[in-house]
C-alpha cells in the first residue's frame, strides 16, 4: 500500500451533529460534534460498536441524512445542500446487504452499464449494450468468481458472493473520487468475504482510491488501510495513520475500547 | 366471424391500456389507481373537443396530454408529497370525476354525426369491425416500438432500474423522483389516448366508463404471462397486447353463456382473479402428484 496522501483535503466534516427527535424530551446526538479530514489516497477503516454513529456517518457523507449542525467540505466548498443523487458524481457506496447494491430482475451487464454512467444524465440514447460486453468479461473476471461467466444472467439470480462482488464493481467501475464500504463484506461466509476483501484492497491500491470502510473485524481493520479510526459516542475518539497504524496490534485495540 | 374480428379490434384498443398500465404495475412496481380517472377523462377531452369540430387526430393527442397531466399530479403527490401512492391514485382519480363531468358537462357525450379516427372512406370500406382492427394495430405497433426503443436507451435503463432497485438507483445518481414522475405521466398518457381511441370507437364518452378499467388492463397484462410465461421484456410488452386480445375471447365466450353485459365487471375480476391464482394451483396440483406418488411408492413397498 502506498502512501499518496496529499496535503489538501478531499473531504472534511466540520462540527457536525445529527438529532434524532429534535426539539422532544428525548432528543438525542448521533453524530455528536464530529470532526473528520479524509485526504485524497487515504483508505481509512472505520471501527465503532453498535449505535457508536458509524452508519450515520456514511449517510451524513452519502447525503442520505442531513447533518443537523455543522458543514460538510468538497474540496473546500460546502455539499452540505446536495443530494444523495447529487453526490454521487463524486462519491460511491457499496452497502453491507447484497440485496441493496443491485438491480435484481436486470442482468449483471445491465447493472454494470447503469453504473457506468454513475452520476451523469441519463437521455434517450441508445444504451450501447452489445459494445460494451467484453469490457464487463474483463471486469468481472477481476473479480475471480465466475462472475464473467454469468453477465446475461438475473443479479437476482446469483449467489450473495457474486452479487456483492458485483456491487463493488458497480461502485469502482467509473473510479468515484471516495469510496464508502459499509461492512461490504460481512453477509458473506468467511472464505468469500476474505476473497472479496483482498481483491478490494487490490482494487484500491491499483486506482489509487480513497476509501472509507467500516469493519467490526479488528484483523481487517489493522491490515487494510493506511490509517484508522474508532467512533464513540458520535465522535471520533482515535485517528491513527502511517507507521504508527503499523504498529498497531488486536491486544492495543482491544486495550484502547476497554477505555471507551 | 364478426364477434371474433370484433373481439380483435376491442383486444388492440385495450392493449394500449395494458401496456400503460405494464409501465407502473411492472416496472415501477405499484398500482396506480389514477388510470380509472385518466381513461374516462381521455374520452371525455377528446370527444368535447370533436364535438367543438376539432381534427380528431388533434383530439386525441390533447387526450394524452391530459393523461399526463393526470399523471403529473399523481406522481408530485406521491414523490414529493409522500402520499402512499394508492391514495395518491385515489385522489386524482376522484377528483377527474367531476373534471370530466366539466369537460363534457353532462354525463354522456355521443360523437353522432362526428368526424372520427374510425371514419374515413378507407375504413368505410371495410368489412364490418375491420376498422378498429386497423387502427387498433397501427397505434399498438407504433406504441410498442417507441417503448421498445425508449427502454432500450440510458434513460429507459435508469426507468427500469427504479422499479427495479431504488436505493441502488438512487446511489448511482439516478433522479427516483423524476423516474416514477415520468413513468405516471407516460402511462397516464398512454391511457388517456386509449380512452379517446375508445370513445371514438364507440361514438360516445361517458363519465362512467372508467369503472373496472384497471382490472381489464391488469388482466391483459396477467392473462400474457400466464400465457407466454418467460420472456424479455420486448417480448413482454407483445404479450400484453396478445393477452389483451386472448381476454376479449374469454369475455366473449362467457357472454355466449347468457350473461349480460352488467355481469361484465364482475367477470372481469373473476378472470383476473383466476389468472392471478393460477400460479398457486400450479403448486397446488404439483402437490398433489407428489403426494399420490408417495402413496403409490408405499403400496409397493
Amino acid at each position: 500500500m502506498t502512501n499518496t496522501t496529499s496535503s489538501v483535503p478531499l473531504l472534511e466534516l466540520k462540527h457536525v451533529s445529527t438529532i434524532v427527535n429534535a426539539h422532544t424530551p428525548s432528543a438525542t446526538k448521533i453524530l455528536n460534534d464530529l470532526n473528520l479530514t479524509i485526504y485524497p489516497g487515504d483508505f481509512i477503516t472505520v471501527l465503532g460498536a453498535n449505535g457508536a454513529g458509524k452508519s450515520t456517518l456514511f449517510n451524513v457523507i452519502g447525503g442520505n441524512l442531513a447533518a443537523d449542525e455543522g458543514d460538510v467540505l468538497l474540496h473546500g466548498d460546502s455539499v452540505k445542500q446536495e443530494t444523495e443523487e447529487q453526490r454521487t458524481r463524486f462519491l460511491a457506496r457499496v452497502f453491507q446487504d447484497p440485496k441493496l447494491g443491485t438491480a435484481p430482475r436486470m442482468s449483471v451487464a445491465e447493472n454494470l452499464l447503469l453504473a457506468s454512467h454513475r452520476g451523469q444524465r441519463r437521455g434517450l440514447h441508445l444504451r450501447g449494450l452489445r459494445s460494451h460486453m467484453a469490457e464487463f468479461k474483463t471486469m468481472a473476471a477481476s473479480m475471480q468468481n465466475n462472475l464473467e461467466n454469468r453477465l446475461n444472467t438475473a443479479t437476482g439470480n446469483l449467489s450473495g458472493g457474486q452479487r456483492q462482488a458485483l456491487s463493488f464493481l458497480m461502485a469502482v467501475e467509473s473510479k468515484p473520487e471516495l469510496l464508502l464500504l459499509d461492512e461490504h463484506t460481512a453477509a458473506l461466509d468467511p472464505k468469500t468475504s476474505q476473497q472479496l476483501m483482498t481483491t478490494t484492497n487490490d482494487r484500491i491500491a491499483q486506482d489509487h482510491l480513497t476509501c472509507l470502510m467500516i469493519t467490526h473485524r479488528l484483523e481487517d481493520a489493522l491490515t487494510y488501510g493506511n490509517r484508522l479510526i474508532v467512533l464513540s459516542d458520535g465522535k471520533v475518539t482515535y485517528d491513527v495513520r502511517g507507521e504508527e497504524k503499523k504498529q498497531l496490534t488486536k491486544e492495543k485495540l482491544f486495550g484502547f475500547f476497554d477505555e471507551l | 366471424m364478426s364477434l371474433i374480428t370484433s373481439a380483435i379490434g376491442q383486444g388492440l384498443l385495450w392493449a394500449i391500456l395494458g401496456l400503460g398500465l405494464f409501465l407502473t404495475f411492472r416496472i415501477l412496481d405499484f398500482p396506480d389507481m389514477t388510470v380509472e380517472g385518466t381513461f374516462p377523462l381521455g374520452a371525455a377531452t377528446a370527444v368535447a373537443l370533436i364535438t367543438k369540430g376539432m381534427n380528431p387526430l388533434l383530439a386525441t393527442g390533447c387526450a394524452f396530454l391530459a393523461g399526463m397531466l393526470a399523471g403529473l399530479i399523481t406522481g408530485l403527490l406521491y414523490t414529493k408529497g409522500k402520499i402512499p401512492i394508492l391514495l395518491a391514485g385515489i385522489l386524482m382519480m376522484t377528483a377527474a370525476y367531476s373534471i370530466n363531468l366539466r369537460i363534457m358537462g353532462r354525463a354522456n357525450l355521443s360523437l353522432l354525426g362526428k368526424a372520427t379516427l374510425f371514419k374515413n372512406n378507407f375504413l368505410d370500406s371495410l368489412p364490418q369491425y375491420f376498422d378498429g382492427v386497423f387502427v387498433g394495430m397501427i397505434v399498438i405497433i407504433i406504441i410498442t416500438v417507441l417503448l421498445v426503443f425508449f427502454l432500450n436507451t440510458d434513460l429507459g435503463q435508469a426507468f427500469i432500474a427504479t422499479g427495479d432497485n431504488p436505493t441502488m438507483a438512487r446511489s448511482i445518481g439516478i433522479k427516483t423522483d423524476r423516474m416514477t414522475i415520468m413513468g405516471l405521466m407516460i402511462s397516464n398518457g398512454m391511457i388517456a389516448m386509449g380512452g379517446a381511441l375508445v370513445a371514438q370507437n364507440n361514438g360516445y364518452a361517458d363519465v362512467n366508463m372508467g369503472i373496472g378499467i384497471i382490472v381489464i388492463a391488469l388482466a391483459s397484462i396477467i392473462i400474457g404471462e400466464v400465457a407466454f410465461g418467460e420472456l424479455s421484456l420486448s417480448q413482454r410488452l407483445v404479450a400484453v397486447t396478445l393477452g389483451s386480445i386472448l381476454y376479449r375471447f374469454v369475455l366473449l365466450i362467457v357472454l355466449q353463456l347468457n350473461f349480460s353485459a352488467n355481469d361484465l365487471n364482475l367477470l372481469s375480476a373473476i378472470i383476473l382473479a383466476l389468472c392471478l391464482l393460477l400460479p398457486r394451483f400450479r403448486k397446488f396440483l404439483h402437490f398433489d402428484r407428489l403426494i399420490e406418488r408417495s402413496v403409490r411408492n408405499d403400496q409397493h413397498n
